[in-house]
């Protein structure tokens, strides 16, 4: 498959660089909130919708401040607007104004989510970091999810554990739990994706350039919505960032092309 | 006058706990860990602990070691190294008998409920999750005020996650038992504190009650001594952990001991060099691995 595409000057953007857009996209109707990322392409997507999209957005070093400005990756040193140690996160959390976008080990139909542990829970094949916060960030904030390979392992039927709450097992769970649920996007490295198929299930918003849709068919272990048996021809595709926007992803946000490391080219 | 002094050892701070208690570690992950005491914990006769952490090599160190009868957690990880192998191998064996897994949140809302001494305070976290279903200890709650659009919420009752202990490691504390964070994060510790009967602070260094905010922020002073039992001094004593500013983790040697711990061979190895000895062997060791390293 490729993991390059062209524009109409002629400019390489690779597959890291359209995911870093959709990433940004999924952030740039968020007005004033906690864009709060798990990982280096959230990080990074997060970044470029505030130089962009979405200037409101409130951000973080990942540690404990807010920053003012939008320094590269790991980068030190920048104007502080706040503290957000971990305490106050959960606060947030609660609050609501905060938009996380979380990794996940598995995905399934009904766009719960997996990162405590694979196989039977009390004796798991492999233990994971735990569920970390994904039940309450589902029940209380908007929540997207980023997958860096899109597999048959990822996108299974039905997730080992349920960490992070879709939307059909929130409103079986009752209005506390399904009130503030908002599973947002999923964004891999072969397409966009939300919740919103029918039943509440995983639907194709669009392919990333350069990908077919018999890829994303391999690379899922259930039937996506919006894909059916249709032709590359019917779906939409995710559009590549602007000249602006790779100048900010290639020489601000990331010039040591870390994106490269989630989503290698070729 | 002033008031009365604290300062222990860390024998005697072992020397206080007992099998079966339940111990809160402070912290967080790979982060300003009171190692040293988990160390001589490692070291002690000490069974049947539950354990109450956000969680590290403290628990990793401790699974191995066969002390742990319960571990409440919402993950174990070493960031940087993002599973941690000791704990992973307990699991996949089976090798700690009950296994609490929840929500991050809902750890930090059952340690306000311990230090408020109240039973449980309400939450959305959990609700829809497996962390009901692995926890069927965990009971729900509905509420006695109607939501705007007139719904009783049932919403999920977090018990207090009371301890006996609580172990944490500061920057800076006096004899009396107050104590200063100087990194970027309090964590929970002073939450910890508040949930337990008996606290032992480690610290970097022991300091006159004025040098603790001589030239540091009074907001910084995490810990008051009426929350203190017990005050340690054990510079590197959060070693491998963070202790910013003092000193970041030691990634080196992290990584040393972390694919130490994924081979039998090398892990006896790992344990024989730096955990067979008291803390000043260990860190003697250390010393000695980091010069054969340079």
């Amino acid at each position: 498959m490729s993991t390059e595409t062209k524009t109409e000057t002629g400019t390489e953007i690779s597959r890291a660089e359209v995911c870093a857009a959709a990433v940004a996209d999924a952030f740039s109707d968020d007005g004033e909130i906690f864009g709060s990322p798990m990982g280096i392409m959230p990080m990074l997507g997060v970044r470029l919708a505030k130089l962009t999209s979405n200037p409101d957005l409130v951000i973080s070093d990942g540690e404990s401040l807010f920053l003012g400005g939008v320094p590269p990756l790991f980068a030190k040193g920048d104007v502080v607007e706040g503290w957000i140690p971990f305490r106050r996160v959960f606060d947030v959390v609660a609050y609501g104004k905060r938009h996380v976008m979380m990794g996940a080990t598995q995905i399934d139909r009904h766009g719960n989510q997996n990162i405590s542990a694979i196989g039977d829970f009390a004796q798991p094949r492999r233990q994971l970091l735990g569920s970390r916060g994904a039940p309450g960030n589902t029940v209380n904030n908007r929540t997207s999810y980023w997958v860096a390979k899109q597999s048959p392992r990822v996108f299974v039927e039905q997730v080992d554990v349920v960490s992070g709450v879709g939307p059909k097992l929130a409103r079986e769970a009752g209005p506390a739990a399904s009130r503030f649920n908002d599973i947002h996007r999923i964004v891999t490295n072969l397409g966009v994706f939300d919740v919103n198929g029918p039943d509440d299930t995983v639907r194709l918003l669009s392919v990333h350039p350069g990908v077919s849709l018999d890829e994303v068919r391999a690379a899922s272990g259930f039937e996506i919505a919006g894909l059916g048996s249709g032709s590359d021809a019917d779906v939409s595709t995710t559009r590549v960032p602007t000249a602006a926007e790779l100048m900010l992803i290639r020489e601000v946000l990331d010039p040591r092309k870390l994106r490269e490391r989630e989503v290698p080219s070729a | 006058m002033k008031p009365r002094t604290k300062q222990m050892t860390i024998d005697e701070v072992v020397g206080r706990l007992e099998s079966g208690m339940t111990i809160g570690i402070g912290g967080w992950g790979p982060r300003r860990k009171p190692m040293a005491l988990v160390r001589a914990i490692l070291r002690s006769d000490l069974t049947d602990l539950t354990i109450v952490s956000w969680g590290g090599a403290d628990v990793g160190l401790l699974a191995d070691a066969g002390k742990i009868k319960k571990l409440v957690y919402a993950f174990v990880s070493l960031d940087s190294i993002p599973l941690e192998p000791l704990f992973g191998l307990a699991r996949q064996n089976r090798t700690i008998p009950e296994i609490c897994e929840w929500d991050e949140g809902m750890f930090f809302t059952g340690l306000k409920a311990a230090s408020e001494r109240l039973p449980f305070l309400p939450m959305r976290a959990g609700l829809g999750s497996d962390v009901l279903r692995n926890n069927p200890d965990l009971k729900l709650v509905t509420s006695p005020y109607p939501a705007p659009d007139g719904e009783l919420e049932e919403l999920v009752a977090v018990p207090a996650l009371r301890l006996d202990v609580a172990l944490v490691h500061m920057n800076r504390a006096d004899a009396h038992g107050n104590a200063s964070y100087l990194g970027p994060d309090p964590y929970f510790d002073d939450l910890f504190a508040m949930a337990a009967d008996q606290v032992f602070v480690s610290c970097e260094q022991v300091v006159d009650t004025a040098g603790l905010s001589v030239d540091t922020p009074v907001q910084r002073l995490l810990l008051n001594r009426m929350m203190v039992t017990g005050v340690v001094e054990t510079p590197n004593g959060a070693h491998f952990t963070t202790c910013t500013p003092d000193y970041e983790r030691d990634e080196k040697f992290q990584k040393h001991y972390a694919r130490s711990a994924a081979d039998p061979e090398a892990w006896a190895a790992f344990k024989q060099r730096f955990l067979s000895g008291d803390e000043d062997a260990y860190q003697a060791a250390v010393a000695d691995w980091t010069k054969e390293q340079a």
